[in-house]
């Protein structure tokens, strides 16, 4: 399957097999806390695929554990043919994991935060590491940035930064937890324009935890919804429209009713 | 039973930092830039600090036993006094908590809320190891750093005591005679002893500062909480094993 669905290189024109990710009765506790029940999923190479999902329903915890940042209680996560959870699999899969603030290094330029990589591994020359970085630039139309620290930056243009270090990489995976949160409308359709380009143009697997709906409905190739660690749906943008389970379409299209608000049923 | 389980993680998690960081020290080159940097942060900026409080310990020690051992005439054992207590206990001691204050509490904030704003994730999903880059640095920094501290701290101090031993009227010592029982009773042995345990303790400081920081989750009062943290086992740390380098040392 993953030999069909090549990444493209952003900064050549060599190519590189895209990975799935295959999850296999995950779960996840911490402490009495059950935070991933028995999840099973797998995404294939290629794809958008948005996990949606409550506030502290796992989806930021499942993402953790694709890049092998957490590791499973039981069951298991594989990227590619590799464990997810194996140190080594960073090394044999080029992924890259966008986060919710950006995580940016605030001592280093944007430049340098772009740098960071292909400098610590030795992936080219610095002439060649700059014409990558100011490439990457150049596509998140931040050319003008490259000498700014992150903290002189927008929110928009720190989630851009963060996106074009994530492209520096070459992934062949690529991670996006929440990335439109705390923006407008505007550059939430923005960034959403990038996840689905990035896609389109490279061919790199995309998985984007979001609450964002408009999002998920128009660049997601499918979404799953995780509801109290459970993954509740998995289905594609048009059949979520319709939804039969009712949970699922009470989170997509929410009544606001002022005469029986939900906090009050909350706190009973 | 918590609290035990607690710093026993504590020391397992630095022991583990330290080999995991020792298993990329021929990368060491690569890193010279922020080994510069570090030296540059543990070394240069904390120079004035320790000047400053060298000078006025060799003055104060130099004062104390000056007005001690005038009153039976043993006035010109003072260089000898403030030159071995500078070199064997004070210099090193001193130049460690000055380290600790300044040197560590910074990498404590600095490693701990990039812990918190998941820059050192970052850095693992990047396949960077922190290790390398955060804290390898530093030690190699601090390793280097120390003596040259310690041997400033040194020369500062017992010029400090030579200066209040001459100027201060009931003390009048000539500086010739300060210098000459310095010399006469501060061996090679006494300052390289001192160079050994100022290694030490700095290694620890920065060892146990980075280990504090990377281990910080949580937000900002947990950063506060950390450099505190950081900043208490590091001081603590420094006395204990003083206790233990002396005795080994005598």
């Amino acid at each position: 399957m993953s030999t069909c669905h090549q990444t493209r290189n952003p900064f050549s024109e060599t190519e590189s097999p895209a990975v799935g990710v295959t999850c296999e009765q995950l779960s996840k506790r911490f402490g009495s806390l059950e935070v991933l029940k028995q999840i099973d999923l797998r995404i294939e190479p290629g794809e958008i695929f948005v996990l949606m999902g409550p506030s502290g329903s796992g989806k930021s915890v499942l993402l953790k554990h694709i890049v092998g940042l957490e590791r499973p209680s039981s069951g298991k996560v594989t990227v590619g043919e590799f464990d997810a959870a194996d140190a080594t699999t960073r090394e044999r899969v080029r992924m890259a994991l966008v986060f919710q603030a950006g995580a940016l290094f605030n001592s280093l330029t944007v430049y340098d935060n772009l740098a960071l990589y292909p400098r610590e591994h030795r992936l080219a020359s610095e002439a060649g590491i700059r014409e990558k970085v100011m490439r990457a630039l150049q596509i998140l139309s931040l050319e003008d940035a490259a000498g700014k620290y992150p903290s002189q930056l927008s929110g928009g243009m720190r989630k851009r930064v963060a996106i074009a270090r994530a492209l520096v990489m070459e992934p062949q995976l690529m991670l996006y937890d929440e990335p439109t949160s705390e923006l407008d409308p505007v550059m939430a359709a923005t960034i959403s324009e990038i996840i689905a380009t990035l896609k389109d143009e490279y061919h790199v697997t995309s998985i984007v935890v979001s609450h964002d709906r408009d999002l998920a409905l128009n660049i997601a190739d499918r979404v799953g919804i995780l509801m109290e660690g459970r993954l509740a749906v998995v289905a594609t943008p048009a059949e979520l429209r319709s939804p039969a389970d009712e949970r699922v379409a009470d989170f997509l299209n929410p009544k606001i009713n002022l005469k029986q608000p939900r906090f009050r049923a909350l706190a009973t | 039973m918590k609290p035990i389980l607690a710093v026993l993680e504590g020391i397992g998690d630095t022991v583990l930092l330290l080999v995991r960081t020792l298993r990329h020290a021929p990368a060491l080159p690569r890193q010279w830039p922020r080994f510069v940097d570090q030296c540059y942060q543990i070394g240069y900026a904390t120079l004035p600090i320790v000047a400053i409080l060298s000078f006025f310990i060799g003055g104060v020690l130099a004062l104390q036993a000056g007005y001690s051992m005038s009153n039976f005439g043993a006035k010109e054992f003072i260089g000898s006094l403030v030159g071995l207590s500078m070199a064997r206990a004070l210099g090193p001691v001193m130049v460690a908590v000055l380290v600790a204050g300044r040197v560590g509490s910074a990498i404590t904030a600095e490693l701990a809320s990039m812990k918190v704003y998941q820059e050192v994730d970052a850095l693992v999903t990047m396949n960077i190891p922190p290790e390398r880059i955060l804290v390898l640095p530093r030690l190699a920094a601090v390793l280097v750093m120390m003596p040259v501290l310690a041997i400033i701290a040194n020369l500062v101090g017992w010029f400090g005591g030579a200066l209040v031993a001459h100027t201060v009227d009931f003390i009048a010592l000539e500086p010739d005679k300060y210098f000459e029982t310095l010399r006469r009773y501060t061996k090679f042995e006494d300052v390289s002893d001192g160079l050994v345990k100022a290694e030490v303790f700095g290694f620890v400081v920065v060892l146990v500062c980075c280990s504090i920081g990377l281990r910080t989750r949580g937000g900002p009062r947990e950063i506060g909480a950390s450099v505190t943290k950081a900043v208490v086992t590091s001081l603590i740390l420094i006395l204990v094993l003083d206790y233990f380098l002396t005795k080994a040392l005598l």
